[in-house]
């Protein structure tokens, strides 16, 4: 019992300090990429240690809720990581607490407080930004229904861990059209969600054309560590789900392997989700910026992608 | 597919048939013309595929004919004839009129595919081949989505990809329920669909040169001089 409470809380420790790392790896091989030599990869945590000790600067206009926000931000996806299987294969302590369709309300919490932190500075870019994060949002929620029904259809259950073991076991399921098509799904929902190209610029300085980044602009000192902070641990968070729950739920520790186990695989981890942002910087630096209303498009080849997946595995081929 | 005595070749066939129908539904949604003729010869490589797990699951070798004249006529001679014939201008026309615009007509191509899942339900009961199950609704559903993509586009060489879709669609489901089809009907079928493509693609040419556009929404009256 205590066991399982210290893995869980290892999985949460795990997410906490490799997310900025994760970052920092990702625009370090987009620069590559552009034959530019880039940042360090440890520059995410030495912005997030100078802003932590930097003045904080709030609007006389603004209130609570701004103040308040990036706490609520940056423990949703805490919580999150309590939830689904980050290192382990066998269901840890909290596990039991929320399934997926909660994991997901927790984190639009996150988002919904973001929102209206944005929109409380009254600074004009601010509820630009959250308009438009709400606009993607509502366009996505669909698609997270569908691909949300359709998993735990399959597996009978919503907890994440018991849906991973029935991708694998037979490998032959791996192959079902309705899995290789919700993978293709949650790929795009995670670019939707993490404001990822093509639908959103995570790196451009233009206000005008911002959607996720604009939200957390009035922020500064620690607010905005904690902003930076949590925008990471979400896209750790999404792509954790996306590995761990759907496509490749190998490498992590079986039931009874002990805190070895457990050890061995944080770098396995690690290791996948390095293999998965080779495929997101490829899609990133191959693929332009959608304009605004284009994202409808994307969501919806998203959304019809989800539908037929729904499809093919409710009649059963 | 459980129960199918060939589990690994169908999982294969069911993953291939998947990929199919996205490309169909690629067919309808995508902006560029280009875009939409790579599309297409995925697609065809996708049945050509199919054809040959089927093949070698049936132990057929009417399949592997098929294989052979789809990857001959539609990923080889139908893109040269298409990029010959017409101008290299209209492969680089960026927007495409539409009847309807993208997100409904990919909407309405789900509704589609669910149409066709309910009507080839009862039919699949019928048919003794294993694979008819994956093949047939996915290839009704491909006839649909290329029947669909002559309605919604509004220029001619995607449409004219949208009836070779249907053609596409006919042979992925004809794989499944006659495997042992006379090579004579595919071969007809090899040189018939090379033939429409030159003619529909030097009607287009045509029209090009005389208006200087291939949209087909905007020629609705008769003129004549």
């Amino acid at each position: 019992m205590l066991e399982r409470i210290a893995y869980n809380l290892l999985q949460v420790f795990v997410l906490v300090a490799f997310a900025p790392l994760i970052e920092g790896v990702v625009s370090r091989l987009k620069e590559i990429l552009q034959s530019k030599r880039g940042p360090s990869i440890f520059q995410p945590y030495r912005d997030i240690w100078k802003l932590l000790h930097k003045d904080e600067i709030v609007s006389d206009h603004s209130s609570w809720i701004f103040r308040f926000a990036p706490y609520v931000a940056f423990a949703a996806p805490v919580f999150v990581a309590l939830l689904i299987p980050v290192l382990t294969r066998y269901p840890l302590f909290f596990a039991f607490m929320g399934d997926m369709l909660g994991g997901g309300f927790v984190l639009a919490l996150g988002g919904f407080f973001a929102t209206l932190a944005a929109v409380d500075t009254a600074n004009p870019y601010g509820p630009m930004g959250a308009s438009r994060t709400r606009m993607v949002g509502f366009l996505a929620e669909p698609v997270f229904i569908v691909v949300f029904l359709t998993v735990s259809f399959v597996a009978g259950s919503t907890i994440p861990y018991i849906v991973q073991t029935r991708w694998v076991t037979p490998i032959a399921n791996f192959f079902e059209p309705s899995h290789v098509l919700l993978m293709i799904a949650f790929l795009m929902l995670i670019l939707a969600e993490d404001g990822r190209i093509p639908v959103d610029s995570p790196s451009g300085q233009f206000e005008l054309a911002m959607i996720d980044r604009s939200k957390s602009l009035e922020y500064s000192g620690r607010g905005a560590a904690l902003m930076k902070w949590a925008g990471a641990m979400k896209f750790m968070v999404l792509t954790i789900i996306f590995l761990n729950v759907l496509v490749t739920p190998w490498g992590l520790a079986p039931e009874g392997s002990g805190l070895a186990g457990v050890l061995i695989a944080i770098p396995l981890v690690l290791l996948k989700i390095f293999g998965f942002i080779l495929v997101l910087v490829y899609i990133e630096s191959s693929l332009a910026k959608l304009r605004l209303f284009r994202i409808t498009e994307f969501l919806g080849a998203a959304f019809v992608t989800s539908v037929v997946a729904m499809i093919t595995r409710l009649s059963e081929i | 597919m459980n129960g199918s005595p060939y589990p690994v070749i169908a999982a294969l066939d069911a993953l291939t048939g998947a990929l199919f129908l996205l490309t169909a539904l690629g067919v309808v949604a995508t902006r560029q013309v280009l875009a939409s003729l790579q599309l297409f010869i995925v697609q065809s490589l996708l049945l050509t595929l199919s054809a040959v797990l089927l093949g070698i699951a049936l132990e057929s070798i009417h399949l592997f004919a098929v294989a052979v004249i789809t990857i001959g006529t539609k990923t080889l001679m139908i893109p040269w004839l298409l990029r010959h014939t017409v101008s290299s201008e209209v492969y680089r026309t960026r927007e495409i009129q539409r009847v309807l615009n993208i997100p409904t007509s990919l909407l309405l191509s789900a509704v589609l595919i669910v149409l066709a899942y309910v009507i080839t339900n009862p039919l699949i009961g019928a048919v003794e081949v294993p694979f008819a199950a994956i093949n047939l609704p996915l290839g009704v559903a491909a006839i649909f989505l290329g029947a669909f993509t002559i309605v919604v586009r509004r220029e001619a060489v995607p449409q004219l990809l949208g009836l070779l879709a249907v053609e596409n669609g006919v042979f992925f489901a004809g794989v499944a329920i006659v495997p042992s089809l006379p090579v004579i009907a595919e071969l007809a079928a090899a040189v018939d669909v090379p033939v429409i493509t030159l003619v529909m693609g030097l009607l287009t040419r045509q029209i090009h040169r005389r208006l200087g556009t291939t949209s087909v929404g905007e020629l609705a009256a008769l003129r004549e001089h």
